[in-house]
């Protein structure tokens, strides 16, 4: 047969959840979880997504000047962050607000840059939660450094629950033909780091559509590279933390890198500057609606756990708490001083750009009433 | 005291920083075995391990960006990049997350890494062998950027800047590393950023840095045997500039030429000129020339000598200066 004839397998979409909410089982991915535990999970989805409600309404106010929604993939963010230990690393674009909530990063701490008052300004290493980072795929090599100091720390393949450490690099399908993602697969398989690589294909990149990405279903560029890549349903909660667990667990013990293609889908626009209209169907929006990673959970909640409308009524409260803490605290937010670019451009300031600093506190004093 | 070369000398630097600090790294291509192409890190690896001593794969952004997240995790690498011209590729990670990630964390992470480049022409290599890509990296906030034009300079400034908790773009002129010179391991050294007068002279000054210096000294000797008497500055410190010790000797000359190879046109020696007039206005007899390459590409070896500043062109822009 000619070299372009072969067609390559069709991808086995691993779902633990079916969108009517049926709990169903992966002869690969078995995940022991109680009742109370997937109760836990819908409550980080469903304030995740009230917290993402929040932040893209507090742009229409004028209160942000830009939101990165991550409305829709809300299960392929808390499946994976959920699946993390405390020494694990993650290094997220700037749209993986589930996941900072799962490593317990307060969410108004993510409005700072949205809001225009820092660039990111969180300590990665307070909460192991990198900060967001906005040229695509640059992460990607940054968490193959981590993960090379992870393994020159001796904290692979020691056996020690504790110890052992992984690194989650997130990115999505644009990002995908970066060459920063593509070189951070080769160190990761040349080295057998303990990488996980979580690509959201969330279907568009701003206006492109996967197809221009890809020929190939994205998880199968793992094998190319010398390392399992498996599709998942991104929008099932239990199926990302199933398979990231798994890809996880393999890596702290040192078998190497993993690709994951959480398959999901951008429900909102790119980002609040964004108009999804002039590029894709309103029919494709509702067949995906119809996949919502929060419905399924709360069918099966309702159906198979028997949790109660007390249970719900409680987290809509909780979660309307939370909007009006993020609201208030996000109008505090307060600018930064003028003279504060110059604070942290290095560990050790220049004197050269200690006098421009003083140059421009002279200037600023001369205006009458001045005081910095 | 001892007499060595300038690939000595960084060798040399390298291997006190890696004795002194266990998150000291070395990373690049062919650094193992075989030592870096010149042979920089030459035994490094036998002496430290492949951990330490690391053969990337072969991708400038790699090495880069895998020094960010080792730096994130606590470590302090040194990259070796292996050409001047391969740098672009890591152009990104250099300067969208190198130079700014310390002030994206407001200073909760520092970026101890130091990339070192071999530059600058005269070796009669093939394209992208011989640039002088320095001002890309001056021009970029967040970055410190330094060249040694001698074996002592060249030991102490990497010491330096690999002790240094910001990231350094480390220039080396990669023609001079053959040459000779005495290094005082137990010296106390000057400050990294600090320019330093190699020739005292009453009539004009020649500010170079890197493989410059030397020329522009052989320029300063050919111009006192027809007896003028040039100032000779070794800049050291691309960012920061060492404005002082230029303008105190600006203000004694009265005339200033710069030279480095890199193109002209908003080069180190645009800056310089503009520091220059806004501080010694009223001390300048002369415009301030800049000798450097031509506005073009690097051209191909076998006329590189006549594209490169030389003694002739130095001395040509200094008898313009001097008769004003």
């Amino acid at each position: 047969m000619s070299l372009h004839g072969h067609v390559p397998p069709e991808p086995d979409l691993i779902q633990l959840l079916t969108p009517e909410g049926i709990r169903v089982e992966h002869p690969d991915f078995p995940l022991s979880i109680t009742d109370d535990e997937i109760t836990s999970l819908y409550r980080d989805l469903v304030l995740v997504r009230r917290f993402d409600a929040e932040a893209t309404a507090l742009q229409r106010q004028g209160e942000l000047g830009l939101w990165a929604s991550c409305l829709g993939q809300e299960a392929a963010q808390v499946g994976a962050g959920r699946a993390l230990r405390s020494q694990d690393m993650s290094f997220p674009t700037y749209r993986e607000h589930g996941v900072a909530w799962c490593q317990d990063v307060d969410p108004v701490t993510l409005l700072g840059m949205f809001r225009g008052v820092s660039l990111g300004g969180w300590n990665p290493n307070e909460n192991n939660f990198n900060l967001y980072t906005i040229v695509l795929g640059a992460q990607t090599l940054h968490a193959v450094g981590y993960a090379m100091g992870v393994v020159r720390d001796g904290a692979v393949g020691s056996g020690e629950k504790d110890r052992d450490t992984a690194v989650l690099a997130f990115f999505g399908d644009g990002a995908s033909s970066q060459g920063d993602v593509n070189e951070a697969f080769i160190w990761a398989a040349a080295a057998n780091l303990p990488v996980v690589f979580y690509c959201q294909n969330n279907q568009w990149a701003i206006s492109e559509a996967v197809e221009r990405q890809s020929r190939v279903p994205l998880f199968q560029r793992a094998s190319g590279f010398g390392f399992p890549g498996v599709r998942v349903d991104g929008n099932d909660v239990l199926a990302c933390l199933a398979v990231s667990r798994q890809a996880l667990d393999e890596a702290r013990s040192g078998q190497g890198p993993t690709l994951i293609e959480a398959y999901t889908y951008r429900m909102g626009a790119h980002t609040t500057s964004d108009d999804p209209t002039r590029y894709r169907l309103t029919d494709e929006l509702e067949t995906w609606r119809l996949r919502d990673p929060i419905e399924r959970v709360r069918a099966y909640l309702v159906r198979e756990a028997g949790v109660g409308q007390d249970f719900f009524d409680a987290l809509d409260a909780e979660s309307e708490a939370l909007a009006e803490r993020i609201r208030e605290a996000c109008r505090t937010l307060t600018d930064p001083g003028p003279l504060s670019p110059f604070d942290h451009v290095y560990a050790e300031q220049t004197d050269e750009l200690a006098a421009q600093r003083a140059g421009y506190v002279d200037y600023l004093n001369s205006f009458e009433g001045a005081g910095h | 005291m001892s007499t060595m070369s300038m690939a000595a000398a960084l060798n040399a630097a390298l291997r006190n920083r890696m004795e002194a600090d266990p998150k000291v790294l070395v990373m690049g291509l062919d650094v193992g075995k075989l030592g870096g192409v010149f042979r920089i890190t030459d035994g490094l690896q036998k002496d430290f391990g492949e951990d330490r001593v690391i053969d990337a794969p072969l991708g400038e952004s790699g090495i880069v960006g895998s020094a960010v997240g080792l730096a994130i995790r606590g470590y302090r690498p040194v990259c070796e990049i292996q050409f001047d011209g391969f740098v672009y590729p890591a152009f990104d990670q250099i300067v969208c997350q190198l130079a700014k990630f310390h002030n994206r964390s407001l200073g909760q992470v520092k970026m101890p890494v130091t990339i070192r480049i071999p530059y600058g022409g005269g070796i009669g290599a093939v394209e992208h062998h011989s640039e002088s890509p320095e001002a890309y990296f001056a021009h970029t906030a967040g970055l410190k950027v330094v060249t040694c034009s001698n074996p002592s300079d060249a030991y102490w400034m990497l010491r330096q800047a690999i002790e240094c908790d910001d990231p350094v773009i480390f220039f080396e002129p990669k023609r001079r590393y053959w040459a000779k010179g005495d290094v005082d391991t137990d010296a106390r050294p000057a400050p990294l950023h600090k320019a330093h007068v190699v020739r005292p002279g009453r009539d004009a000054t020649l500010v170079a840095y890197g493989p410059m210096v030397a020329t522009a000294l052989d320029a300063a000797r050919a111009a006192a045997e027809d007896g003028s008497e040039l100032e000779v500055i070794d800049l050291r410190s691309l960012s920061p500039i060492d404005t002082d010790t230029v303008v105190q000797s600006v203000t004694k000359t009265g005339r200033l030429v710069v030279v480095h190879e890199a193109s002209v046109t908003l080069g180190m020696g645009a800056e310089i000129a503009a520091r220059v007039q806004e501080r010694a206005f009223y001390s300048l007899e002369a415009p301030i020339l800049r000798v450097g390459g031509f506005d073009t590409p690097y051209p191909p070896s076998r006329i590189e000598e006549e594209w490169l500043p030389d003694v002739d062109r130095i001395l040509d822009a200094v008898d313009r200066a001097l008769s004003y």
